[in-house]
C-alpha cells in the first residue's frame, strides 16, 4: 500500500519575519507506521506537521503524501488522506453542537445527508461520544473535547492521522484513554509531543527534532536510552525508563 | 445606547430595519465575492473579542469611574467597512437575544445607529483620511480619537430621531438633545482614547495586521457613488420618517422622546446615573412652558373627560376594562394551571 | 449589560433550556421565529395609553413558555435585570404628561401613568416573548432559520462563530483580567495605557486564534459555506402553530377582549 507512505525531502521553511523554522529535513514514513516527533519548545514540531496537509508551502524541497507530491492540485486529496488533529480542541471544534462539527468535513466532500449521518455517528462511536452528539462544545470535559476533535476527523476516513500534543492539559485518566483510543487505531499515525511515557506506549519509531533539523531518527527504545542524545534534544528519559 | 423595542413604534422599527437588512444584504454580497468567506472566521472571533473586551475594564483619569470598549470604531479599522458593520451587527444581535439588551424590533435601528456611522462615514472619511498610506502614532491616535467621537455623536443623534419619530416617550426633543449629544462626547472620548491605545499597540507589535486590514479598506472602501448613494438613502429614510412623524404629530410640545443612555459605555453607575438623572430633573422643571401647559390640561379635564383624539374613556368603560383585565389574567393563570397538570400527566 | 462572568452563566442557561425536547422545541424553528415576530410587531402596535387591551397578549409567551418547560422565575429575573433601562426612560412620562385619563373612585390616573404602565407591559411581552424563542430554539437553530428565510448565509455564518467563540474569549479576558487585578494593588495598574496593551494583547491572540480555526477549517474541506447537516420539515403541526397565534394576534389587536369580556360580566350581573 505504497499510497499511504509520507515521504518529506529536504524541506525547509522559514517564517514571514525571517525566522528560519525548518532547515532541510528528510524522512520516510510507511504504512502502518506510529511515529513521534518529540523535540524542545521551538524546535520546529508544529510547523513541520503544518506542512504535512499543505497548511504551509515549503520554501524549499517535497513533501510526498502516498502517489502525488503535495501541490495546489493535489490538495483536496491530501486533506482528505491526512487527518489532522490540532493541539488545542477549541479551535478545531467551531460548529454550534459536537454533531455539526463531526459532519463539517464529510459535508464539505460532498457527501449525501445518510452517508454523512452514518459517518458521524461511526466516528462518535469510535471515540466513545455518541451521547455528546447534540451539545454544544463548550459543555465538553477536556477529555471530551480532545476525543471529539480526533472524530471530527475520523469522519473523513483518514488514511494517515496527524496529532498535535494530543495528551497535553489531560487528566490522567482521560490521558490513558486517549492513548488506549489511539492504540487501537489502525491509520499511520505521525504524533508530535512533549509526553515521552505515552511515545513509549504508542510509537515504534522517533524523531527528535532539535532547531529545525532532525537530530536523530530511529527505534523509540533505542533513542530513550541514549542520554546524550536526550540531553542535546532538550529532553529526559521517560519515567518508565528510569 | 441600545434602543428598546417598548419605546419605538412600528413605523420607526420597521423602516430601520428594512435599511439594516439592506445594508447587512450589501455588505455580505461585498464579502462574499472579495473574500470567498477566508474572513468569516475571523470576523466572528473578533466580534466575540468586542465581548470579552467588555469585561476588562479601565478606571477613567480623575473620575474614578471606570470605562470599557465599545468597539465600533476598532472594528471598522481593523476589518474595514463591511466585515466590520456584518460584525456589529452579530454583536447586537445576540446582545438583543440573550441579554435583552435592546430590543428585536429596536434592532435595526440599533444596528444602524451603532454599525452605519462608524463604518461608513467615520472610519472612511474621518480615520482614512487622516491615517492615509502612510500611518504614524500621531495620525492613528487623532484618527481614531476623532472617528470615535464622530461615530458616536451621529449614533446618539439617531437615537433622539427615531425615538421622538416613535412618540412613545414624553421627553421632549431639545431636552433630549441636550442630553444624548454631551454624554455621548464624553463616551466617544474613552471610547477613542481605548480604540487609540489599542490600535497604536497593534501597528507596534504586528504592523502588517494593520496595513492589511488597511490595504483590505482600500479594496472594498466604500466607493465616492456607494457613499453619496448610501447618504442619499440615510437622509430619504430619516426624512420619510421625520415627515410621517410631523404629520402624525403636527404640534411640536408633542413630540416626546424616551432613552437616555450610555449605561453601556460608561459604566459609572449608580452616581452617574444618580447624576444623570438629577440633571434630567433638574432640566424637565426648568421648562415651565409644558409643565404650565400640562397643568392647564389637568385643570380642563379634573371632571374626568378625555379630549376627543384620546381613547374615549368614561367610567363604565374603565370599571369594565379593569374587571375584564382582571378576569382575563385569572383565566391567563388557570391556562397555565391546566397545562401544567396536564404536562405532569404525560 | 450585567457582569460579564453572570452573563456568560445566563448564555449557558438558556443554552441548557434550549436542548429541551417537549412539543415547543420540536416545532420548526422558522416557524417559531415569525411568530414571535408578529408577536412583537402586534404588541408595539398597540396605542400608547392602551394596557388592558395587551394583557391577553401575555397568553403567548406564558403558554411557550410553560409548554417549553422554561422556568418562571428564570425569565422573571431576567426581566427584572434588563428592566432599569425601560423603567428609567418611562418614568418620566407621569411627570411630562399630567393629563388626567380617567378616574377611579377619587384617584386621578394620568395620561403619563397609564402610558408608563404601557411601556412596561410592552417591555414584559416583548422580551419574555425573545428569551422564550431562544430558550425553546437554541441559537443555531434560529441562525439557520434565519438563512432559511433569506439572511444572506455569510453573516449567519459568522453569527455562529461569534456565539461559539464568546465563551472562549471571554474566559481568555478573565483570566488577563484576574491576573492584572491581583498585581495592580488598588488604583495602579487598571489605567487607560495598561488596559491598551491588555486589549491589544488580548486582540492580537484573538486574531492568531482565528488564523488557526481557519487553518482547522481548511484542513477538513472548507470552501467557503458552513454546511449544517440537518433538514428542516414543515409539519401540520407547524400550520397549525402560526396560523393559530396569528389569528389570536390579529383577534386581540382588533377587538379589546378584557373590555368586551369585563362588559359581558357586567350584563350578567346586572
Amino acid at each position: 500500500m505504497s499510497h499511504h507512505i509520507v515521504e518529506v525531502q529536504d524541506l525547509r521553511f522559514a517564517y514571514p519575519d525571517g525566522n528560519e523554522a525548518l532547515s532541510g529535513l528528510s524522512f520516510r514514513i510507511h504504512h502502518g507506521e506510529s511515529v513521534a516527533i518529540v523535540g524542545a519548545n521551538g524546535a520546529g514540531k508544529s510547523t513541520l506537521l503544518l506542512h504535512l496537509n499543505g497548511c504551509l508551502v515549503p520554501k524549499q524541497g517535497t513533501v510526498r503524501i502516498g502517489d502525488f507530491p503535495l501541490t495546489e492540485k493535489t490538495l483536496p486529496d491530501v486533506r482528505r488522506t491526512v487527518g489532522m488533529v490540532f493541539q488545542d480542541p477549541d479551535d478545531q471544534l467551531f460548529m454550534p453542537t459536537v454533531y455539526d462539527d463531526v459532519a463539517f468535513g464529510p459535508l464539505n466532500l460532498g457527501l449525501p445527508f445518510d452517508e454523512v449521518d452514518a459517518r458521524v455517528r461511526a466516528a462518535l462511536a469510535t471515540v466513545g461520544g455518541e451521547h455528546l452528539a447534540k451539545r454544544p462544545p463548550y459543555r465538553l470535559s477536556g477529555g471530551e473535547k480532545r476525543a471529539v476533535a480526533i472524530a471530527t476527523v475520523l469522519s473523513m476516513s483518514p488514511n494517515i492521522l496527524v496529532l498535535d500534543e494530543p495528551t497535553s492539559n489531560l487528566d490522567p485518566r482521560a490521558r490513558r484513554n486517549l492513548i488506549t483510543l489511539l492504540h487501537g487505531f489502525e491509520h499511520t499515525k505521525i504524533i508530535a509531543t512533549h509526553d515521552l511515557d505515552m511515545v513509549m506506549d504508542l510509537c515504534g519509531r522517533t524523531i527528535v527534532m532539535h532547531r529545525g533539523h532532525i537530530l536523530a531518527d530511529g527505534p523509540t527504545r533505542d533513542i530513550f536510552a541514549d542520554d546524550r542524545l536526550l540531553d542535546e534534544g532538550h529532553l529526559e528519559r521517560p519515567l518508565s525508563l528510569r | 445606547m441600545h434602543m428598546a423595542d417598548a419605546l419605538i413604534s412600528p413605523t420607526v422599527g420597521g423602516i430601520m430595519w428594512a435599511a439594516t437588512a439592506g445594508l447587512i444584504a450589501h455588505c455580505s454580497r461585498k464579502i462574499s465575492t472579495n473574500l470567498e468567506g477566508s474572513r468569516v472566521p475571523l470576523m466572528g472571533v473578533l466580534g466575540a473579542f468586542i465581548f470579552a473586551a467588555q469585561m476588562i475594564n479601565f478606571t477613567i483619569p480623575a473620575t474614578g469611574s471606570s470605562g470599557h470598549l465599545g468597539g465600533g470604531a476598532i472594528l471598522a479599522i481593523l476589518l474595514g467597512p463591511h466585515a466590520a458593520f456584518l460584525t456589529i451587527a452579530s454583536v447586537l444581535t445576540i446582545q438583543s437575544l440573550f441579554f435583552a439588551d435592546g430590543g428585536i424590533l429596536a434592532l435595526g435601528c440599533n444596528i444602524f445607529n451603532l454599525g452605519f456611522w462608524p463604518c461608513f462615514v467615520a472610519y472612511p472619511f474621518i480615520y482614512k483620511a487622516i491615517t492615509g498610506h502612510s500611518p504614524s502614532r500621531g495620525r492613528i491616535v487623532t484618527g481614531a480619537m476623532l472617528a470615535s467621537i464622530a461615530g458616536l455623536q451621529l449614533g446618539a443623534f439617531s437615537v433622539v430621531l427615531e425615538t421622538v419619530a416613535s412618540g412613545i416617550s414624553e421627553l421632549p426633543f431639545e431636552t433630549f438633545v441636550m442630553i444624548m449629544q454631551p454624554i455621548h462626547l464624553a463616551i466617544g472620548l474613552v471610547e477613542g482614547l481605548v480604540t487609540a491605545a489599542v490600535v497604536t499597540f497593534v501597528w507596534k507589535a504586528r504592523p502588517e495586521i494593520l496595513a492589511m486590514a488597511q490595504g483590505l479598506g482600500v479594496r472594498t472602501a466604500p466607493s465616492f457613488r456607494g457613499v453619496v448613494t448610501g447618504l442619499a438613502l440615510a437622509a430619504l429614510v430619516t426624512g420619510g420618517a421625520l415627515s410621517w412623524f410631523a404629520s402624525a404629530h403636527p404640534d411640536g410640545l408633542e413630540w416626546s422622546m424616551a432613552k437616555v443612555s450610555g449605561k453601556e459605555e460608561l459604566e459609572a453607575p449608580a452616581d452617574g446615573i444618580h447624576a444623570m438623572l438629577a440633571g434630567i430633573q433638574e432640566k424637565t422643571a426648568l421648562l415651565p412652558d409644558y409643565a404650565f401647559k400640562a397643568a392647564e390640561h389637568e385643570s380642563a379635564q379634573a371632571e374626568g373627560e378625555a379630549p376627543a383624539a384620546w381613547p374615549a374613556v368614561d367610567a363604565g368603560t374603565s370599571t369594565s376594562g379593569i374587571l375584564g383585565g382582571a378576569m382575563t389574567m385569572l383565566l391567563a393563570g388557570a391556562l397555565g394551571l391546566f397545562l401544567k397538570k396536564r404536562q405532569h400527566r404525560a | 449589560m450585567p457582569k460579564i462572568d453572570t452573563s456568560l452563566f445566563e448564555i449557558g442557561t438558556l443554552d441548557r433550556l434550549a436542548a429541551g425536547d417537549t412539543d415547543i422545541h420540536a416545532l420548526d424553528p422558522r416557524a417559531k421565529l415569525v411568530t414571535t415576530l408578529a408577536f412583537i410587531l402586534t404588541v408595539v402596535s398597540f396605542g400608547r395609553y392602551e394596557v388592558a387591551s395587551l394583557v391577553p397578549l401575555l397568553a403567548f409567551p406564558l403558554v411557550l413558555a410553560i409548554l417549553g418547560r422554561v422556568p418562571g422565575p428564570y425569565l422573571l429575573r431576567k426581566l427584572l435585570i434588563a428592566s432599569p433601562f425601560a423603567v428609567m426612560v418611562g418614568m418620566f412620562n407621569p411627570f411630562l404628561d399630567q393629563t388626567v385619563l380617567l378616574n377611579v373612585s377619587g384617584l386621578n390616573v394620568t395620561g403619563g401613568w397609564v402610558s408608563f404602565a404601557a411601556i412596561l407591559l410592552r417591555f414584559a411581552l416583548s422580551v419574555t416573548a425573545a428569551l422564550v424563542l431562544i430558550a425553546t430554539t437554541g441559537f443555531a437553530q434560529v441562525c439557520m432559520a434565519l438563512t432559511r428565510l433569506g439572511t444572506p448565509r455569510i453573516f449567519a455564518t459568522q453569527l455562529l462563530f461569534l456565539y461559539r467563540y464568546i465563551f472562549v474569549l471571554t474566559e481568555e479576558g478573565l483570566r488577563m483580567s484576574r491576573a492584572r487585578d491581583l498585581r495592580s494593588f488598588g488604583r495602579r495598574g487598571t489605567g487607560l495605557r495598561i488596559y491598551g496593551f491588555m486589549l491589544g494583547q488580548l486582540l492580537l491572540r484573538t486574531m492568531d486564534r482565528a488564523g488557526r480555526i481557519h487553518r482547522a477549517m481548511l484542513c477538513r474541506g472548507f470552501d467557503g459555506e458552513v454546511r449544517l447537516n440537518r433538514r428542516l420539515r414543515w409539519r401540520r403541526e407547524d400550520v397549525l402553530f402560526v396560523c393559530g397565534w396569528l389569528g389570536f394576534f390579529a383577534l386581540a389587536r382588533v377587538f379589546n377582549l378584557p373590555q368586551e369580556l369585563g362588559q359581558m360580566l357586567l350584563k350578567v350581573i346586572a
